[in-house]
């Protein structure tokens, strides 16, 4: 069976064109047209993303899928769009007012070589909102906004995303006679590829810049930005590539924790752990939680650090208890360690008004300021030295379960052999191994 | 599954992909960066698409882009990015775009204290956009909330082809809690309507203004039009009033009408109570551990706990707030959601706020005190 060939993709039911008279918009919109004719693409399977401008006013007239976005932002829909959809062909029209306030996601297109083709309907200014400068208006030019001249050099469109990495870049003038089939080029350009297609602006740039098709080739002279071809070469597809590398992720696996033990806690506990950045503080809660799970307990664990990574105080709350935790702070600690300079530093204020009733575990090197809590130095430096700097939080949390002994020293244990991965399990068992040691 | 302890931005993630989420774009921000890492370990293995984009305006654009083409979208942030998101906010409500925004709210304004919690951009996600148009907004308290919560808000967006805020907050987001997620109950996963098959289509075609139009997906096997600019039913621009009106009103109506059937809640109303507290998120959890603590003194005190913020629940407000005196709201803002119950309360009965804006939990026992339960 024969598919009729589509003789336009223009829309029957949309009228005609809006644009004023001479203005390149309509140009490129019929030489786009042509270009479809010459593709014969089913027209369910186009879509003609726009933004903001005169030429943001184009989809709607096309018989094709049609997105009209915000300014500047076609090109983060259309990317969407054929992420989601690979077999759609995605084109974008932009004007270069959208490439001004869109540069990033210009660059970004170009870097990232998705296939789109994006061409860009360049006029040197703002026609919609009264002809004001745009980032492509020549030096000189003169806009609603640059009454004495444009002192701003212009954007060269195809060199900014050729150095940005786009494999197929052309610029050519409205009134080419090889538009359509550089656009049909671009289209079937299997990767990013923008056209900067430079027209007249008749209701603003051109009267006021007495600009004209030959004036337009003498702009192209005066900045030295050529015509044609000029960017062609092979760069992997972003949607194929994406699709490859995911083939190579795999999911990582949950850690499923079942009651193991039995623990007579009959009240919430809650335990601090102070230290530094890099002193594996909050995986040593987490595995102080782990072994709670293991004795059947609800736990939770809020962590507390700046926003550095390797530097800076770093602590954890963690709460057991035999029945569903609430309020996940802890106000009155039962348990409180205090592991480094650092983590003193940031419970200062904390530790002097810790209740009796709470047990405080400092490193044997730190002078804590006054408390009411009772204090039981544990001697970190002799972890650090048989087993490694990274082995105190380790240690820290089997003094503090040996010494409050809320769940038993083996879930600790058990929480390493059973959830830890067999690169670490071993030194930190000997940490935790160690820790119980200290204070029991 | 079984017992696992894991954080709120983890449960955040499955709870999408359980949904059905298939496409996922974001922007590194803390406390939101362990969802898009979470989606980037989750998606790909099972043919999805997460993506890291160049800004939050881009994150959003692709989001909309792919649901657009039939994807179930999300992204996530926090308050800097709802900023920037803003604009798009706009954009998806004025087509109808099923969405789903997490906003994992952290200390502001501005940049704030990236690592700590806040509740300060309640009101923000309702008047996220110009034009004042209505959006959802749920609230989830605990990991497993986060989980259930996420995917709910996909049905949400679905079924109302509306963005839904995912109101999420660092203590939830980034505090581990034990939780079996096959254990929570979830209704059956929502997809949008589409056209009935050959049917001629438009859009945004509603008989009823409260309706819901069919979707047809970009590349779906027909024509399709979407557009950011003010539009009739067939998606093309207009500028007449009467059909503007219509449209707008049919924006709103859709939302608003269904505030019943999205209210989620949980009510622990105690007869002659004259103290209703009416709490949400991480802070509802310290206000139950109060209320309970008053109430072992031998106050009478009620609880009403949002899920959803947006549409206000305004029925479930008004009948909690019957024969009370007194209105406490706690947030981690400087008084955000109260406005919304003040302008519910019957007259004679007084609102007020116990806040707390400095990055640490409000506790229970400011909540008892301050709130005078």
């Amino acid at each position: 069976m024969n598919t009729p060939t589509v003789q336009t993709y223009m829309s029957k039911q949309a009228g005609p064109l809006p644009f004023c008279p001479g203005c390149g918009h309509e140009r490129i919109l019929k030489e786009l047209d042509k270009a479809l004719v010459k593709l014969q693409l089913d027209p369910k399977n186009v879509v003609i993303v726009t933004d903001i401008g005169c030429i943001g006013l184009s989809d709607q007239y096309f018989a094709t899928n049609g997105f009209h976005g915000l300014h500047g932002r076609s090109l983060t829909y259309a990317t969407g769009i054929k992420l989601a959809r690979p077999e759609l062909t995605v084109l974008v029209l932009m004007g270069d007012g959208g490439c001004g306030i869109g540069g990033a996601h210009l660059l970004n297109a170009a870097r990232r070589n998705l296939d789109l083709t994006l061409i860009v309907a360049n006029n040197f200014n703002y026609g919609m909102t009264g002809g004001q400068h745009s980032v492509t208006t020549p030096f000189g030019g003169r806009t609603a906004t640059t009454p004495g001249g444009n002192v701003e050099g212009p954007l060269d469109l195809c060199a900014t995303v050729a150095a940005a990495g786009a494999s197929w870049v052309y610029r050519g003038m409205t009134h080419d006679t090889d538009l359509a089939d550089r656009i049909v080029q671009g289209i079937r350009y299997p990767g990013f590829a923008l056209l900067d297609v430079w027209e007249l602006c008749t209701a603003y740039y051109t009267p006021r810049n007495e600009m004209n098709k030959r004036e337009l080739m003498n702009l192209v002279n005066a900045t030295g930005m050529r015509t044609g071809l000029l960017v062609e070469r092979q760069r992997p597809e972003f949607g194929a590539s994406y699709r490859e590398s995911s083939k190579s992720v795999s999911r990582r696996r949950s850690i499923v924790i079942d009651k193991a033990f039995d623990s007579g806690l009959d009240r919430q506990v809650g335990i601090v752990i102070a230290g530094s950045a890099g002193q594996k503080v909050k995986s040593a809660a987490t595995l102080l939680a782990r072994a709670g799970m293991l004795s059947g307990l609800d736990a939770t664990q809020k962590d507390d650090y700046p926003i550095t990574v390797m530097t800076g105080h770093s602590l954890s709350e963690i709460n057991l208890s035999p029945k569903p935790i609430e309020y996940t702070a802890i106000d009155n600690p039962d348990y409180f360690a205090v592991i480094s300079e650092e983590g003193l530093k940031k419970t200062r204020k904390w530790i002097g008004r810790l209740p009796e009733t709470c047990t405080l575990y400092v490193d044997e090197s730190l002078e804590i300021p006054d408390t009411r809590a009772r204090v039981r130095r544990i001697g970190l430096a002799r972890v650090t030295k048989e087993i490694g700097k990274l082995a105190v939080s380790w240690a820290t949390v089997g003094a503090i379960v040996a010494d409050g002994k809320f769940i038993a020293g083996q879930t600790l244990e058990q929480a390493v052999i059973r959830f830890q991965s067999p690169t670490v399990a071993p030194a930190n068992l000997k940490a935790v191994q160690m820790g119980l040691g200290l204070t029991g | 599954m079984g017992l696992e302890f894991i954080e709120g931005n983890e449960a955040i993630a499955r709870g999408a992909i359980r949904a059905g989420c298939n496409f996922f774009a974001g922007y590194p921000i803390t406390p939101a960066s362990t969802i898009l890492s979470n989606m980037m370990n989750l998606l790909p293995a099972q043919g999805g698409i997460a993506i890291q984009a160049e800004d939050e305006i881009a994150s959003i654009g692709f989001c909309i882009g792919a649901a657009m083409a039939g994807s179930k979208a999300m992204t996530a942030t926090s308050g800097p990015g709802i900023s920037l998101y803003s604009e798009n906010i706009g954009l998806a409500i004025m087509g109808e775009t099923p969405l789903v925004i997490v906003d994992v709210q952290r200390q502001g304004p501005a940049t704030g204290s990236a690592t700590k919690g806040a509740d300060g951009d309640i009101q923000f996600a309702r008047w996220v956009t110009s034009g004042g148009l209505p959006i959802i907004a749920l609230c989830p308290a605990t990991v497993a909330e986060a989980y259930e919560l996420t995917y709910r808000a996909f049905n949400l967006a679905e079924t109302y082809r509306t963005p839904v805020f995912v109101l999420s907050n660092k203590e939830v987001s980034m505090t581990c809690e034990v939780v079996d997620l096959d254990k929570i109950d979830l209704p059956a996963p929502a997809n949008r309507r589409r056209p009935l098959e050959g049917a001629a289509y438009n859009p945004h075609q509603f008989e009823r203004t409260a309706e819901v139009p069919p979707l047809a997906d970009i590349g779906d096997g027909r024509v399709t039009r979407y557009t950011t600019s003010t539009h009739n039913k067939a998606g093309y621009l207009t500028a007449e009033p009467e059909v503007i009106q219509e449209m707008i009103e049919h924006y709103a109506a859709k939302i608003d009408s269904a505030a019943d059937d999205i209210a989620l809640y949980r009510q622990d109303l105690q007869q002659g109570a004259e103290t209703l507290v009416v709490s949400y998120g991480v802070t509802s959890r310290a206000a139950r551990v109060a209320i309970r603590q008053a109430r072992d003194k031998g106050h009478r005190v009620s609880s009403l706990v949002l899920q959803t913020l947006y549409p206000v629940p305004e029925r479930i407000l008004r009948r909690a707030m019957q024969g009370v005196r007194r209105v406490v709201v706690p947030e981690m803002n400087l008084g955000q959601y109260r406005y919304d119950i003040e302008r519910l309360a019957p007259a004679g009965v007084v609102v007020s706020g116990v806040n707390r804006m400095d990055t640490t939990l409000l506790p229970p026992s400011e909540i008892e005190f301050r709130g005078q339960l």
